[in-house]
């Protein structure tokens, strides 16, 4: 009886052994009609029809130790990625890295895989991108939340001008603050991080001067340079916990720049039933963190996967410069979301006045003080 | 005549000891010194277990090979090949990425020199029955100080460099001795101290870094200006000298931990605090010996860090090297030969993880880190891994480790 299993298993393995060697130059043995029919099928699926195709070009990415599921800034990076590569047909490679002192060995594993074009995710990937852009000539680098004095030819910082919509989220909040306090707090203390709260503050300031009224800030002074920080962009108890602290001391709105953190603010802000109410930064709050879009006055937008697709898009084009990028309210790069829900709270003479500090921002005829802000 | 009636003599010694194959196995652990030679088997027979876990996951994360299941019943090669396809591209481009060239095993050498060194200071902590989680808090120490001496000051060419490591050396030591000292002391227990002085390591280099001393002139971002060519570990064929130290330090504790007096207190007060105190040794002195040089080797992992490649200090230049440096001494059994052949293997698998990423297979990376936790597992549990390969003799695999840590 085991004997006869054993056989039998044996028999099973080498028939499908011998299959699979045969499977290969089954065509043209015309093992069988079933042979063309899948070959056909991988075939289809591997282009599941993006507008162009691209198939020789091979777009990358290296994030920060942060990984591509941070739903921060890594994320909405890779989100270019993915955009560039559903309109551009393209091929992708993509590494991850754990740790800060990998990140040129990353790159270098992504150069070894002939990538034609490499994004770099953040700051701390600043020298080891130039480094590598110095190196391979033939390979277009951009790098985000980052700026070169003299970058090479063939390599893209893409900054991004936050300030500018965090200035009308500030003037928006003091516009509709009911307790005269707004809050906002940052996840590190990190520029990145602090342009968007220096332009919350100055906005409310802008507003102080403009109203003649004494709208306080909570959580961060744009002179000295100090404030709230949870030290962490995961831990949404922290962000929960500097949120209850900022209502305590009265604000009603809160300004939260902490990436996932920031989700315990929300959560914070819609357990008092709307007294207290939230403006979301990165993306646009009523779309990526929809269950509290009832508390969301508006978002800052910081378009980090347009300007990532874009760089890829001119690379693939030929079109490629390593003149510096940077979001402004101008080119649309930062924004400031619609209001959704609070459409009808907002009164029309705040919107009206919003949209006239914005084109003053656009022309320079208000100034963004922040010591953070790109040049 | 004699010649031959030898070989015949220890086959015949050989059979009456153990019927089965193993004579390799059951010869070389009475010569050798190493303790870790018995369960060599049940640490490959794990990394082979591993791997087969592993490639079920592959497949698992492979959009193709799902799809081709789906019409597995219909035409089943395609399934088949698809699988074949990705198992083969993964492990092809883990192995590549990790020795296929001489890039690569440079590479890995670097990411396992750390990892050795650190593997290092928890092994020692280890064998004077100390547990010693604080490496990565040692390595963050040391780092700061070899990096602060590296970039701040002008010294001339080798002096620099001496000079960084040295400083290096010592931070990792001074925050290791602490611990030594609080346990001789007070009897604090080590798991705890060592614990929370890695927070106060992390929290002390975020503090640095924000202070315009430590940053970058004309930039506001939390990172350190570069460490000084003069303060770099020279390279050699292309890889930075820290290998070097790395296996310098692992003889350097095999004499400490075998040959030495200082090293025979140490394992006899692992072993057995109170006997050792009976037999006239000071618990409290082996401590704090055992906890300063444990601290000083994870230092020196930390030097790695930022004088290998002449790269600046930022929040988590060390990953999680100090963590890691558990599982490496865990794998290694705590002896210094089988911290190294843990450290290279795990730098193996951290650069062929890499390649598995960048590669056509695209691998994710948690995949390769689950593939180092899995190794673990199966170390740990060396029944289940006898149990499924149908090992025989009865060796006793990871009990050694059992009774560390909490004498």
């Amino acid at each position: 009886m085991k004997k006869t299993a054993q056989v039998l298993a044996l028999t099973g393995v080498l028939a499908l052994t011998l299959a699979a060697c045969g499977d290969r130059p089954a065509e043209n043995a015309g093992g069988g009609g079933g042979s063309t029919t899948p070959t056909e099928a991988t075939q289809s699926s591997e282009d599941p029809g993006p507008t162009e195709s691209n198939p020789d070009f091979k777009a990358c990415m290296v994030s920060d130790s942060g990984g591509f599921d941070d739903k921060s800034f890594n994320q909405t990076s890779h989100d270019g990625l993915v955009n560039a590569v559903k309109n551009l047909g393209l091929k992708t490679g993509e590494v991850e890295s754990q740790s800060d002192s990998e990140y040129a060995d990353n790159i270098a594993a992504l150069l070894r895989e002939d990538c034609n074009a490499i994004v770099t995710v953040g700051f701390l990937l600043g020298e080891a991108t130039e480094a590598a852009a110095k190196k391979s000539s033939d390979v277009d680098f951009a790098i985000v939340d980052f700026g070169y004095a003299k970058p090479p030819k063939n390599l893209r910082g893409l900054s991004f001008n936050t300030a500018e919509p965090s200035f009308l989220a500030g003037y928006l909040a003091a516009g509709m603050t009911k307790s005269g306090v707004v809050g906002t707090f940052g996840g590190a203390k990190i520029p990145t991080v602090t342009i968007f709260m220096d332009g919350f503050w100055e906005g409310v300031q802008y507003w102080n001067e403009q109203k003649d009224d004494e709208v306080q800030v909570v959580g961060w002074d744009e002179k000295a340079q100090s404030g709230s920080f949870t030290d962490d962009f995961e831990d949404k108890i922290a962000g929960q916990d500097t949120a209850d602290n900022l209502m305590s001391q009265g604000a009603d709105i809160i300004f939260p720049v902490a990436g996932p953190a920031g989700l315990g603010a929300l959560e914070a802000a819609q357990a008092t039933n709307g007294e207290v109410n939230a403006i979301w930064v990165d993306t646009d709050g009523c779309v990526s963190a929809a269950e509290y879009c009832d508390t969301l006055i508006s978002s800052v937008m910081k378009g980090m996967d347009v300007a990532v697709e874009q760089a890829i898009t001119d690379s693939v084009n030929d079109e490629f410069t390593n003149e510096p990028y940077v979001g402004t309210l101008d080119n649309g790069g930062v924004q400031l979301a619609p209001y959704h829900e609070f459409d009808g709270e907002v009164p029309q003479e705040l919107k009206d006045e919003i949209e006239s500090i914005k084109q003053d921002l656009v022309d320079g005829k208000i100034k963004i003080t922040s010591p953070s802000a790109p040049q | 005549m004699p010649d031959e009636e030898q070989p015949r003599d220890n086959k015949a010694g050989a059979a009456t000891k153990t019927k089965p194959r193993p004579e390799p196995e059951t010869d070389r652990p009475s010569s050798g010194p190493a303790s870790w030679l018995p369960s060599i088997k049940v640490t490959v027979a794990s990394i082979v277990l591993a791997l087969l876990v592993g490639a079920v996951l592959i497949l698992v994360s492979d959009r193709q090979v799902i799809e081709s299941f789906r019409y597995f019943f219909s035409y089943p090669w395609d399934a088949f090949r698809n699988s074949g396809q990705a198992i083969g591209e993964s492990y092809s481009s883990l192995v590549s990425g990790s020795v296929g060239s001489w890039s690569a095993i440079s590479a890995t050498l670097e990411r396992a020199a750390p990892l050795i060194c650190a593997g290092l200071a928890v092994t020692l902590a280890f064998r004077a029955g100390l547990f010693n989680i604080g490496a990565q808090g040692q390595l963050i120490v040391g780092a700061v100080c070899a990096g602060y001496v590296g970039f701040h000051y002008d010294l001339p060419p080798v002096v620099h460099v001496l000079t960084a490591l040295l400083a290096g050396l010592a931070g990792g030591a001074v925050w290791g001795g602490v611990i030594g000292v609080l346990k001789a002391r007070t009897g604090a227990h080590e798991v705890i101290t060592t614990i929370m002085l890695n927070y106060v390591a992390a929290a002390l280099l975020t503090y640095l870094l924000t202070k315009e001393s430590f940053q970058q002139p004309g930039s506001n971002n939390p990172r350190s200006e570069k460490v000084d060519a003069t303060a770099t570990f020279p390279s050699i064929f292309g890889v930075h000298s820290g290998i070097v130290l790395a296996l310098l330090a692992a003889v350097g504790v095999w004499w400490l931990l075998e040959r030495s007096t200082v090293g025979f207190e140490l394992r006899a007060v692992g072993a057995n605090a109170d006997a050792g105190r009976t037999a006239g040794m000071s618990v409290a002195k082996v401590y704090t010996t055992a906890m300063i040089v444990a601290g000083l080797l994870a230092g020196l992992a930390g030097t790695q860090q930022v004088l290998g490649h002449q790269d600046s200090l930022t929040a988590s230049f060390g990953g999680s090297i100090g963590f890691d440096a558990i599982t490496v001494a865990l794998l290694g059994r705590a002896t210094p030969l089988g911290t190294v052949l843990a450290g290279l293997l795990f730098g193996a698998l951290s650069t062929g993880g890499l390649a598995m990423q960048a590669g056509a297979a695209s691998t994710p990376l948690a995949l390769t880190q689950v593939l180092q936790a899995l190794i673990v597992l199966f170390v740990a549990a060396p029944a289940l891994v006898k149990a499924v390969f149908r090992f025989r003799e009865s060796d006793n695999g990871g009990a050694v480790m059992a009774k560390g840590w909490n004498s």
